[in-house]
């Protein structure tokens, strides 16, 4: 049976002392976590199922010496890898890819320029796409196409944001899902601003309303604090696959407590 | 053997890891002198037959272990679907198809487990049910007795064949952690005999 997948997320920047994987809460108050080599051995280690690095820097100086963080981390992990952060061109994909990962996720560059996930794909295979989609609620209804019912019974849209969170766009998250999709996306990495570094759990109305949008696989991002999160993204947010951050950093929870958790609730997890 | 397609990186990595000595190469005369052959693979089935036209014959006469991972597999098949009808290396008899839409998300991608249905020396070690990294949207259809494993996706799928020296995977042992090293690992002690 396909195991839904657990993905610890290395957010990189470089600072004084070189490469660091920092946190911080709904994008800002960065707070440092460690080395990013030795962060995804442990965790290829500890059995996470996949990898994320997303380089935060993304400055073209900070670039050219990630790529060889990106070398060096991929030479110690022997399961998906996938890198992302300030990808803009066919040329940044074919550097990623050449220093070993094996899928890049795209975002703010997604979309300004849709293209580019069209060429992408064709180029690289669908397989290696991922489409990075950040978003955040919006209570203007009269401003979104598809209306989502919340926990609480409010009714919100879904935006998508790029720059970080820092930008609206005024694009209906669950259109723009479609869109990659038709695009050539491989995958749809789904992050809402509302939950991001909150430790609330993920935000589940978005993640079901995509989920079923597509047929592509989709990541849940932005919100995990308790193994709980992680059973809720999967049962109710019908996610295929559930990425954390700083609860693993910090070893606030382990991959295996998590896979226990879901392996007891009859949710397939790999050992 | 580098053929112009897919991740040749993260599979020479693993044989480097696991003790072998991984080279890079599309020069005929060094691909004749290997201990071994590693066929990777990730694209379209035709451009990656192609591709592979002035080795083919190297590839079929080789008398060291061949591994196929991915496309690499689905090219010792007879023919393949994708993209139309093309013939492949016929190596081991067989059809490449299509998961039928009603199994679920195509390309099947993820980690599943595999059910072994023959013993091989390049399985040493491997558990029943072991969990393996897929990627994949075409599946090799063949007779049983050239099948090492099966996986369920909807249906129950070859994930793994053998004929004489051809060995052929339909997952990524390069990406699946202990498990797939190991399966590495054994394949270099092969080449190694």
């Amino acid at each position: 049976m396909l195991a839904k997948r657990i993905i610890p997320c290395l957010d990189v920047t470089l600072n004084e002392k070189g490469a660091m994987v920092v946190k911080g809460v709904e994008f800002v108050n960065l707070r440092e976590a460690g080395d990013p080599v030795e962060l995804a051995k442990r965790y290829d280690e500890e059995g996470a199922d996949e990898l994320v690095f997303l380089d935060i820097t993304a400055s073209p100086e900070g670039r050219r010496m990630m790529i060889d963080v990106i070398e060096r981390t991929a030479e110690q992990v022997f399961i998906p890898f996938t890198v992302g952060g300030g990808i803009r061109s066919i040329d940044d994909i074919n550097a990623i890819l050449s220093a070993g990962a094996d899928k890049v996720t795209i975002n703010t560059s997604a979309v300004k320029n849709p293209e580019l996930v069209r060429e992408a794909s064709e180029i690289f295979g669908s397989q290696c796409i991922v489409i990075a989609i950040d978003c955040r609620r919006n209570f203007d209804l009269s401003k979104g196409e598809n209306v989502v019912t919340l926990e609480d019974g409010r009714k919100a849209w879904y935006e998508v944001v790029i720059y970080g969170g820092r930008k609206p766009t005024g694009i209906d998250a669950i259109s723009w899902a479609k869109k990659v999709e038709e695009l050539g996306a491989g995958e749809i990495l789904l992050t809402s601003m509302n939950r991001d570094g909150t430790k609330l759990g993920y935000d589940i109305p978005i993640t079901r309303a995509i989920s079923e949008a597509v047929n592509i696989p989709v990541i849940a991002s932005g919100g995990a604090g308790k193994p709980e999160h992680f059973y809720e993204g999967f049962v109710e947010g019908k996610a295929d696959a559930c990425l954390a951050a700083s609860i693993f950093h910090y070893r606030e929870i382990s991959i295996a407590e998590v896979k226990e958790y879901l392996a007891e609730r009859g949710i397939p997890v790999r050992w | 053997m580098n053929y112009g397609v897919g991740n040749l990186k993260s599979i020479s990595k693993a044989v480097d890891y696991v003790g072998g000595h991984a080279k890079v190469t599309d020069d005929p005369k060094e691909i004749a002198e290997a201990e071994g052959i590693i066929l990777p693979g990730v694209g379209a089935f035709k451009s990656a037959m192609e591709n592979l036209k002035p080795y083919k014959d190297l590839i079929i006469n080789a008398n060291v272990p061949v591994l196929g991972i991915c496309l690499g597999m689905q090219l010792f098949a007879t023919e393949s679907e994708e993209g139309g009808l093309h013939r492949g290396l016929n190596l081991i008899p067989g059809r490449v198809v299509r998961f039928p839409d009603w199994v679920g998300k195509i390309p099947h991608m993820g980690w599943n487990q595999i059910r072994i249905v023959k013993d091989h020396d390049v399985l040493d070690g491997i558990e029943e049910g072991s969990f393996v990294y897929f990627v994949h949207s075409y599946h090799f259809v063949t007779e049983d007795k050239f099948v090492l494993t099966k996986t369920e996706y909807g249906i129950e799928f070859v994930s793994a064949v053998f004929k004489d020296n051809f060995i052929g995977f339909q997952f990524h042992p390069e990406k699946s952690g202990k498990v797939g090293l190991r399966i590495v690992e054994n394949f270099v002690k092969m080449c190694k005999r």
